[in-house]
């Protein structure tokens, strides 16, 4: 497996051999960083609203976008510079610094989730013991953002996309975060790399067998709730509240919830693939070395993106194939089911480690 | 016929009989309300469905002419025609308590004609603005525009309302009524809202998601349809139709070619009467289709939106080839029909026979047959069938509530006394029966196709008809069962080349004069769902 | 292209588009800066092929726009397909259906709540003139009387191709527009204050 930690570590020792003090070289690190996360951010949001339309169409017996460049290629570019120039509309009445302010809160927290993931063997920015524990507590300040921009905006349906967000975000994040901890007791680390590494024999998903599929079915429905996706898009349906908390929002300000929906759908998937298909590991069947082997010869980077892309592929296919639940229905069925069944299954899990009965 | 008369003459001596197309009691206005109490809880009479309420100006008097049914007794239409006792001036009795159908029609009726109803609970203007000068329907309505100019500012007060009342020594005043309350949320839904199926305004006032009460404002698409068919000829006029329900254009025209053709006394070709059927068959099709996937998208089903549009589009395929245009078809014409049928025709009829039954089934799947789906219909929206029939809400959303209300099977026209089909009838009563009873309705219009499709007789397509069409004297209405329930149409005629009065009665007029009765009570989610399955199309509403 | 070729326009002439695209050229060729140029060409690029609607229909023209998304017609393949119900969101308010004297103010309002660069489409027989309800006491004749329209789209209702033909009409009318030089936005902003001075101030 190539080890991108290479590259870094010899970027650094260039950087350190030119004589300049290491915290020069560390800002510099930072900057670069900082912009290649910035740039990735932009690309894969890009790529995802493209995916997600393709896709779509594909479900709907239609074409998808074709007519600018190549498959449609280009079309995402196009509605880039479109909304980029687009007219920044701040309305009387409203809090003017909150309303400006939420956007950005919303950006922010997905921006500071993606890079925590582990991208490939050796690409990893943040890595510390606490790792899931960060990326739950930095995805809750996304919901922040979306209050703040339903009320700020002073409009009744806005208002109520925002509390309806609020209401599902906080309440789906329960169980959202306790199929994580089912596999953090399994590991028995919160460490991304450790996590990581820990699947080499094989992944979670097989490793920990039922309990951690049970895990795997919670995760991916809670996660089609906190990325505010079908059939659990309350806090902007469309047919219901004109677009939700954004309604009022124009420009790139609007554009910042539309490519933070992306790419909360991808950072999801992300940490599915993470915690319950092996990160950026590729594919191993303990035993057979050759077929390892060959796995092995698949860069991490692509590992990680083709299964994050699966992933996102059957959140999308949700979305498109479901009508949407009402707000009861959605509270009820957190409450009622989902949060009692992922904490059976947290103690199930607790049980089969304590017994040993996993691979 | 001759025992409503005597019944009706013991309960009110002083009214008065006209025979004609139906029986006709001229009733004084201070008498008619005691009437309508006992026609409507008379055992003996039970006429408990208002079908039309129609406002009048006789030139020298004005008024209104109510058409009564009965659903117990199986006596024709009764119109019952008010005159105002003052025409500057008039006033009459509302019978808004007795038929809930009448709180919007009696408003209609003011807003036309400037009649106030007594006692009527919300007595504003329905389509207009509320500070229009004049009342467009009365024959001498000032037609200035000066008056009325184009107002691009917001329309003030609409939070007033008010109430005629008699009291004891027959003074009429009137009373300042607040239609919501200072302190409560009132959120607005429309014009322009995705899910009101056009230009319809629901203003829901709320208690966190749960809808308290529902106020209708209509008028956003009101063109004045009834008053620009007073100054034109007869064929003329027969374009409007296909603008008002757009997804019934066939069924609309069919009703008002029927109604011209009644008062003429013209015999319509065995050919087109069966190629009229079809048509309305295959038009109830492809709006069912429409009303299935805006249901869907509704409920955020996107997907199945398109597998609805894509059998709705072999639907206007065959229209196009036989009409020339998929929508606004304009092809029933006075006497029969435009065109003779595209030689694809019967090819393309079976094909969608053919084919539907299996799409039917991969709707349910799709859609209907999931969970979420269901409970988000199942037991929203009810509607008993007293109510149902309270507020002559006819067509599907009726036959949901288990009333057999059903144009098609009461009076047969066209040809459909000659064809088998059932009328769909479920007892849910809610959102999904309504939603259920269209998908049944297909099948059964492919019944009826299935029966016709081979058996078109030869012959002319229309019959013969003079030049200039002059109706009569005297007063028609008709009724066909469109894809949202019970059309009609009245005419009023003086003998000139014109008509005086051309009214329509829409079935989707009543549907939205139901939304507060639904969806009080569930939340705001659901008065998305209850008005996708009430299925009403605005231009209907306004015309 | 003559009055007299319009008279008797054939068939073939209306797939003949290339005099409009020789005319967004001509137009475009006035000596602009180069760079401002290819600024101007790469966002009216951007904004012609992300035409995003506005949901807004009164009558049957909205069922025919319905079709034009659906399956058949498919306007995704143009990029058209992101149909927003916020009129902050949307490029372009394609009016579609009789527009009366109840619903003007609700228009002029959409049509103000958009965003700039905004566009508006004339729909069908009824938004372009009145159609068949002209002589009526209550409709607008014409969307044109409350709102600037760029393209219109003659039929009772237009078949979804002409729904297409006009989208295209507006994408090459939007190739010549100048997004840095030439356009006189601020002289529009500074006008506005002018007949609005109240406002000054309170938009941000």
């Amino acid at each position: 497996m190539f080890d991108f930690g290479k590259w870094t570590s010899a970027f650094n020792s260039l950087l350190l051999g030119t004589g300049m003090p290491e915290w020069a070289a560390v800002l510099i690190e930072c900057v670069i960083i900082a912009v290649l996360v910035l740039a990735t951010y932009i690309v894969l949001a890009l790529f995802y609203i493209l995916y997600e339309r393709k896709l779509c169409a594909w479900f709907q017996c239609r074409l998808g976008p074709m007519r600018v460049g190549k498959w449609g290629l280009l079309q995402v570019f196009a509605d880039m510079f479109k909304i980029l120039i687009k007219e920044l509309i701040c309305l009387k009445g409203t809090d003017r610094f909150l309303f400006k302010l939420a956007p950005y809160i919303v950006i922010t927290s997905s921006v500071t989730m993606l890079a925590c993931l582990p991208w490939g063997n050796g690409l990893q920015i943040i890595d510390w013991n606490i790792g899931i524990f960060f990326i739950l507590a930095v995805s809750s300040v996304g919901v922040l953002g979306i209050l703040l921009a339903g009320w700020a905006s002073n409009n009744k349906y806005t208002l109520i996309g925002a509390m309806r967000s609020g209401a599902q975000m906080i309440s789906y994040e329960l169980s959202l975060g306790i199929s994580l901890m089912t596999i953090c007791v399994f590991a028995g680390t919160m460490n991304i790399s450790e996590l990581v590494a820990e699947q080499e024999s094989a992944w979670f998903l097989f490793r920990g067998h039922i309990p951690a599929i049970i895990a795997f079915i919670i995760y991916v429905i809670a996660a089609t709730a906190e990325t505010n996706r079908g059939p659990f898009d309350l806090p902007e349906a469309e047919h219901e509240l004109t677009a939700g908390y954004h309604t009022e929002y124009s420009g790139i300000h609007f554009g910042f919830f539309y490519l933070a929906e992306y790419l909360n759908l991808f950072i999801v998937s992300g940490i599915a693939t993470l915690m319950f298909l092996g990160g950026w590991m590729p594919l191993h069947i303990p035993g057979w070395e050759a077929f390892n082997n060959i796995m092995n010869y698949i860069p991490s980077i692509v590992w990680f993106l083709a299964k994050a892309f699966f992933i996102s592929f059957v959140i999308i296919w949700f979305k498109w194939t479901f009508p949407r639940v009402r707000i009861d229905q959605m509270l009820a069925f957190e409450w009622k089911y989902l949060m009692p069944f992922s904490l059976a299954n947290l103690i199930l899990m607790a049980v089969f480690v304590a017994l040993g009965w996993h691979f | 016929m001759s025992d409503i008369k005597e019944i009706i003459g013991k309960i009110c001596p002083d009214a008065t009989f006209e025979e004609g197309g139906c029986l006709l009691v001229n009733v004084p206005e201070k008498k008619w309300y005691p009437l309508a109490k006992s026609l409507k809880e008379n055992k003996d009479l039970d006429f408990d469905v208002l079908s039309a309420v129609v406002g009048m100006d006789w030139k020298e008097t004005i008024g209104v002419v109510y058409y009564l049914t009965s659903t117990s007794h199986n006596w024709g239409m009764v119109a019952v025609k008010v005159e105002a006792e003052n025409r500057d001036d008039a006033y009459i009795h509302s019978v808004s308590d007795l038929w809930k159908v009448a709180n919007f029609q009696e408003r209609e009726v003011y807003d036309m004609f400037g009649i106030k109803f007594i006692n009527h609970p919300d007595m504003r203007r329905f389509f207009l603005r509320n500070d229009w000068v004049g009342h467009p329907l009365r024959k001498d309505y000032d037609a200035n525009p000066e008056l009325n100019p184009i107002r691009l500012e917001d329309e003030k007060n609409e939070d007033d309302s008010r109430v005629f009342v008699e009291d004891a020594d027959g003074k009429i005043k009137e009373e300042p009524r607040k239609v919501f309350n200072e302190d409560e949320y009132v959120v607005n839904i429309g014009p322009q809202h995705p899910s009101t199926h056009g230009v319809m305004r629901f203003r829901a006032s709320l208690d966190g998601e749960i809808v308290k009460k529902v106020d209708v404002v209509s008028g956003y698409i009101h063109r004045g349809i009834e008053k620009l068919t007073e100054g034109m000829t007869y064929p003329q006029i027969l374009h409007f139709t296909d603008r008002m329900d757009y997804m019934s254009a066939h069924q609309n025209r069919h009703c008002l070619c029927a109604c011209i053709e009644k008062a003429m006394g013209l015999e319509i070709p065995k050919r087109a009467q069966v190629i009229r059927t079809m048509m309305d068959e295959l038009m109830r099709i492809s709006s069912h289709l429409l009303s299935f996937g805006c249901t869907a998208m509704d409920l955020g089903a996107t997907t199945a939106f398109f597998y609805g549009f894509r059998e709705r589009e072999m639907v206007l395929d065959i229209f196009e080839k036989t009409c020339g245009a998929r929508m606004s078809m304009n092809y029933n014409v006075i006497g029969g029909v435009i065109a003779d049928l595209h030689p694809d025709f019967v090819k393309d009829v079976k094909h969608l026979i053919e084919i539907m039954p299996e799409r039917l089934k991969e709707y349910h799947k799709v859609f209907s047959g999931n969970l979420i789906a269901k409970n988000r219909l199942k037991g929203v929206g009810m509607l008993s069938k007293e109510d149902a029939i309270n507020y002559a809400i006819t067509g599907p959303s009726g036959r949901g509530s288990n009333w057999s209300c059903d144009c098609r099977k009461k009076h047969p026209y066209a040809a459909y006394a000659d064809v088998e089909f059932d009328e769909v009838l479920l007892d849910g009563c809610d959102s999904y029966s309504r939603y259920m009873v269209r998908m049944k309705e297909i099948e059964q219009s492919c019944r009826i196709l299935e029966q016709l499709v081979d058996r078109i007789p030869e012959g002319d397509i229309r019959a013969q008809v003079p030049k200039i069409i002059k109706l009569p004297a005297g007063r028609w209405y008709q009724q066909v069962e469109a894809s949202r329930g019970t059309f009609g149409v009245y005419i009023e005629s003086t003998g000139e080349k014109n008509p005086y009065r051309v009214h329509f009665q829409s079935p989707c007029f009543n549907l939205v004069g139901v939304m507060d009765l639904t969806c009080s009570g569930y939340m705001i989610a659901d008065l998305i769902t209850i008005g996708a399955a009430l299925d009403f199309v605005i231009p209907d509403i306004d015309r | 292209m003559g009055v007299d070729k319009i008279k008797s326009m054939t068939r073939e002439d209306f797939k003949d588009n290339e005099y409009i695209d020789k005319l967004v050229d001509e137009l475009n060729a006035t000596g602009a800066n180069v760079v401002v140029g290819k600024f101007d060409e790469l966002i009216n690029w951007g904004i012609s092929n992300s035409l995003w609607p506005l949901c807004f229909g009164t009558s049957c023209c909205a069922i025919e726009f319905m079709s034009l998304g659906a399956a058949r017609y498919d306007m995704a393949r143009f990029g058209f397909e992101v149909a927003r119900n916020s009129p902050r969101q949307a490029d372009y308010v394609m009016v579609q259906g009789t527009i009366v004297h109840r619903m003007a103010p609700v228009m002029r309002r959409l049509y103000e709540q958009l965003a700039e660069p905004k566009y508006v489409i004339a729909c069908g027989g009824c938004a372009v003139s009145g159609g068949p309800f002209k002589n009526s006491y209550c409709v607008v004749p014409g969307v044109d009387q409350i709102l600037p329209v760029d393209v219109y789209i003659p039929g009772c209702p237009p078949r979804p191709e002409a729904m297409f033909y006009g989208l295209m009409q507006l994408q090459r009318k939007i190739k010549v527009q100048k997004f840095f030089g030439g356009t006189n936005r601020k002289e529009k902003i500074e006008e506005f204050f002018a007949e609005h001075p109240e406002e000054r101030g309170e938009i941000g």
